[in-house]
């Protein structure tokens, strides 16, 4: 019996498995490592806080997202020999593997920053990418009768790229729905130099920022939160004061990466940009948040990525050589509050562009723009996630990106994509 | 290469990686009052190097601990704010986000 160990059975993880279980025989297991008994929909984290999401909608038992064939080891992973081609488990003995797939996403690393985890956390300090956190700011949220809410991004890369954005959008929406937005001043913090980065999203949705009212404060490296006194501090000494701090902590990958020849400082797996291939050891490759790569950390990434790499892993097992296939390619809505959303769709050399999605000329998505139509998708794409995209079911959408569509014009005027 | 006939974008960053050389990093640096030691150089080499290897520009964070300059250190070399200086005088791309 060969085995394909898969490490994480987040949506990159179990979405492999899923791949990889259909393309192979009985020959082959195909297993999962993951410790935790639950599965969750991570984009419903976005929604939790402002109570249009509940948990029994986002979590689901892992083992009904596993399929028949794939066998789940509900254990940690421990340490790597890609010598010996074995994963060490916390608990468990040790598995061998014939090809792996590290699949173990990112997490958010509070502890990384002075006093973040002090007496404030989860009283006026909260995250919302875990479960835990994002119902305590729930909470936070409808006890809340105005003052300054602080949106602050610590550090990139950061799961879900625009979802901070999203909240100061939501948030600005419950607060107007609640009546106390004239009571609320509404701080979005980044390290880089702008809410929005790329030249046509800056001139194209400056708007929403302006019309929001939201204050954004560029280029603030977060060096601590004072808890006691309810301000962060950057490392060049500004001082952003908060009555409620929601932060997205620096995020790292998996503590069984840190500080091996596979990751780099932050844990992250040097992978092939194209191949999806980890660089420094063979027969291991790489899905989804774990990678080191400039693509966005997000499911639609891992989905994409998935389509990829069975292809790869099958060349790999035949012994033919891995094609350069993945384009970096993302998709993702943009929740703009009061009922819109937009889509954006892009890759490693394109920057999002407007125009019509999937279908060019007809959409019906809008691409780049508010609209109604794309929060309508973004709140029933949860269906799509647990129906479609986890158990890896055809989805009609190209893994690689396509300018089919795509208004190439606007971002010519502004010097090239 | 110098910085009269280097084409740079709206921004200032340089619009063709392959202009950069050691000699334009100083002028570039000159011109952002930045007079550059081996301390600057370190941190750098070391971003060149992390977006030569991922292409992805790099985090203040990941340059401090693979250079082992604290980041206090860092904004002391780049006072005007070092993403966006790094960046600018290593020849790479600024760091963003995918909006």
């Amino acid at each position: 019996m060969k085995t394909i160990l898969i490490l994480g059975a987040g949506t990159a993880g179990t979405a492999i498995a899923h791949k990889m279980r259909r393309r192979l025989s009985n020959d082959w297991d195909v297993a999962v490592v993951d410790p935790s008994s639950t599965h969750l929909y991570q984009p419903g984290l976005l929604f939790l806080p402002f109570g249009d999401e509940t948990e029994e909608r986002i979590v689901r038992e892992r083992g009904s997202t596993l399929g028949k064939g794939i066998t789940w080891h509900k254990d940690a992973v421990k340490a790597i020999d890609t010598e010996q081609r074995r994963v060490e488990l916390v608990e468990g003995e040790p598995l061998s593997y014939d090809f792996l797939i590290i699949a173990s996403g990112t997490e958010i690393r509070p502890d990384m920053i002075d006093g973040m985890t002090g007496p404030g956390w989860h009283e006026s300090v909260f995250d919302f990418y875990t479960l835990e956190g994002a119902k305590a700011l729930q909470k936070a949220l409808a006890n809340f009768e105005g003052g300054r809410l602080v949106i602050n991004v610590v550090e990139m890369p950061i799961k879900c790229p625009v979802a901070p954005l999203e909240f100061a959008f939501l948030a600005d929406w419950y607060l107007t729905k609640r009546g106390i937005r004239d009571k609320t001043e509404l701080v979005y913090a980044t390290p880089l130099d702008g809410a929005f980065t790329k030249p046509l999203a800056s001139k194209t949705l400056g708007y929403l920022l302006e019309n929001k009212g939201i204050q954004v404060e560029t280029e603030f490296m977060t060096g601590e939160v004072d808890s006691e006194k309810n301000l962060i501090r950057s490392y060049d000494e500004r001082e952003v004061p908060y009555d409620l701090l929601v932060t997205i902590p620096p995020h790292m990958g998996a503590g069984f990466l840190e500080d091996t020849d596979l990751a780099d400082e932050l844990a992250f797996v040097a992978t092939d940009p194209h191949t999806l291939a980890a660089k420094n050891a063979e027969r291991v490759f790489v899905i989804g948040d774990a990678t080191d790569l400039p693509s966005s950390k997000a499911g639609s990434v891992a989905h994409f990525q998935a389509d990829l790499m069975t292809e790869n892993i099958l060349r790999a097992i035949e012994g033919k050589e891995l094609e350069p296939t993945f384009d970096g390619h993302s998709n993702c809505f943009v929740e703009t509050g009061h009922g819109k959303a937009m889509l954006i769709d892009f890759n490693y050399e394109t920057e999002p562009l407007p125009g019509q999605f999937p279908i060019p000329g007809l959409g019906p998505l809008p691409l780049l723009k508010e609209a109604r139509r794309n929060h309508w998708a973004k709140r029933l794409f949860r269906l799509v996630y647990w129906h479609g995209l986890l158990p890896a079911r055809p989805i009609p959408i190209s893994p690689t990106m396509s300018l089919a569509g795509k208004q190439l014009s606007a971002a010519a005027e502004l010097g090239g994509a | 290469m110098s910085l009269e006939n280097v084409q740079t974008d709206a921004e200032g960053y340089l619009a063709n990686r392959d202009d950069w050389s050691e000699e334009l990093a100083t002028e570039l640096a000159t011109t952002m009052g930045v007079s550059l030691t081996d301390e600057h150089w370190k941190v750098l080499n070391t971003a060149r190097a992390i977006d030569a290897e991922s292409g992805a520009s790099p985090g203040l964070r990941k340059i401090s601990k693979r250079s082992e300059t604290p980041i206090k250190a860092i904004y002391k070399l780049f006072p005007e704010g070092p993403a966006k200086a790094i960046a600018k005088i290593a020849g790479i791309p600024k760091p963003k986000s995918c909006l």
